[in-house]
């Protein structure tokens, strides 16, 4: 079977390959910041919380890694609007990809408490550190640092994932390429041209947020 | 690892790999052979579009294309393997052998011509904007400032993509389920679709009052084969002809459709 390959006619849209990215990385950016954040407090409250509050973002946690995210996705978007809630598809897809990777970064974070030593917590309550300063400043940043290389990957994925929010029509990288594909029946050069893009995209993220660590959670 | 050794590394074996895909055997003009040889053809079919193809209560694909996807394969004496695709992926399906005929409510148009080759039409078929009555819609330029939806890649989206003014917010979705949802879910003010799925649609969602706005464009269906596979295409146009002159494909119409096909175009 002979194929002709025309990248040109791809790369001729590249307005919209920009928009792609942009949003893909916009979604990226903003569920990676609320994400880490939301991940860290439920991380608290599994850890050290009262025993309700652990109940509750327990089921959380369980109810999100144990459903597949498109699904999390349609819910939000199709089946919120039953209960009166409109969201735009940008919207949705944001909160989505939160909700999800909040709980896998409330139990990659998790993970990091738990392994700090006793015996640094007991030093710092004998420093008359209350429990918040002790959390804040000798709990989280090495723990955060333990944790760090998983939390990129999962992060990574979670970008990679945003691939299906174009299902639901944010313009995001994958819809720009079904959309070209769909225009000028190019499929194979289109998804060549995005899973190029995904890559250098994957690449770059890891290297900022490996850069972005040390300098800003938890110092060098 | 180093970022640039990264990038170089992926770089050369993604070259490498267009090297081994790129000067492949030329071949044409054999589907309808190997199909006779095999005695079974592989026809793609939409299971997304009632009445044309959907799957029914006990799980298997039936619909207007089904029929006449097993009515070619009954005349070519073939067995038909049903390939189920979407309106976004059926032409990639032509083009990668995954199908050998694509019979998917498949309007013609001079993109598509440029990469496949189109039968003559088998069943009549219009895509049209619809919304609720308490809209209103006259003209293409009322539907500045409301969001529309509509299946990307569908004839229907180059339609509007073309007459629809700028200001019209457009979504584009996936295939036919997620556009008829979101109308359905009240994230779009109107929805550009074909005439069938508009009328499942408003049979089974009757409180939501929607109603025929514009017409986009009157488009009949063809069936879509390979490019250069002119072999198979006569043979199904001589099959088309047949069943039109018997009133078999009329029988078609009338079965899914409620009217006879009509003056089809060649």
């Amino acid at each position: 079977m002979r194929i002709d390959l025309d990248f040109l006619a791809v790369l001729s849209q590249w307005p919209l390959l920009l928009k792609g990215v942009g949003w893909t990385l916009a979604l990226t950016v903003i569920s990676a910041t609320i994400g880490v954040m939301v991940g860290v407090a439920c991380a608290w409250s599994r850890a050290n919380g009262p025993v309700w509050l652990k109940w509750v973002v327990g089921s959380y946690v369980e109810l999100v890694r144990n459903t597949p995210f498109i699904v999390q996705l349609f819910f939000i978007y199709f089946g919120l609007p039953a209960a009166g809630l409109k969201l735009s598809p940008e919207v949705a897809s944001i909160i989505a990809m939160v909700v999800n990777l909040s709980a896998y970064a409330t139990e990659i974070i998790r993970a990091g408490i738990e392994a700090t030593p006793k015996g640094q917590i007991e030093a710092a309550m004998s420093l008359a550190l209350n429990r918040m300063q002790t959390f804040t400043r000798v709990v989280l940043p090495p723990a955060l640092k333990k944790v760090w290389p998983a939390m990129v990957s999962q992060i990574i994925i979670v970008m990679l994932g945003s691939a299906v929010c174009g299902q639901i029509s944010t313009e995001e990288l994958s819809y720009a390429a079904n959309l070209i594909q769909s225009r000028n029946f190019r499929a194979f050069e289109a998804f060549i041209v995005a899973t190029l893009i995904y890559l250098v995209l994957s690449m770059a993220v890891r290297h900022l947020l490996n850069w972005l660590g040390p300098r800003f959670l938890w110092g060098r | 690892m180093n970022f640039a050794k990264t990038a170089y590394s992926v770089a050369s074996v993604a070259l490498t790999a267009f090297a081994l895909i790129g000067p492949g055997t030329a071949h044409a003009q054999t589907a309808l052979d190997d199909v006779m040889k095999a005695k079974e053809i592989k026809i793609a079919i939409p299971t997304d579009f009632p009445p044309y193809g959907f799957v029914g209560t006990d799980l298997k694909p039936q619909g207007l294309d089904i029929d006449m996807g097993l009515y070619i394969g009954q005349k070519l004496g073939a067995k038909v393997e049903l390939v189920p695709v979407t309106s976004a992926n059926r032409i990639a399906y032509l083009q990668t052998k995954k199908a050998d005929l694509v019979i998917s409510t498949l309007g013609k148009n001079p993109d598509r011509e440029k990469v496949i080759d189109f039968t003559a039409a088998y069943s009549p078929f219009f895509q049209a904007v619809f919304a609720a009555k308490t809209v209103s819609i006259k003209s293409f330029a009322d539907l500045t400032g409301k969001s529309v939806g509509v299946t990307r890649g569908a004839i229907e989206d180059q339609e509007l993509t073309k007459l629809a003014p700028a200001g019209v917010d457009i979504k584009r979705f996936e295939d036919n389920n997620a556009t008829v949802s979101s109308f359905i879910a009240g994230q779009v003010q109107a929805i550009a679709t074909g005439a069938s799925v508009a009328g499942n649609m408003m049979a089974k969602n009757p409180q939501l009052g929607t109603e025929y706005k514009l017409l986009l464009k009157d488009s009949p269906n063809f069936i879509g084969v390979a490019k250069g596979e002119d072999k198979l295409r006569l043979k199904v146009n001589e099959i088309i002809a047949e069943g039109k002159k018997s009133g078999d494909i009329d029988k078609m119409a009338m079965k899914w459709l409620g009217r006879p096909a009509g003056d089809l175009p060649q």
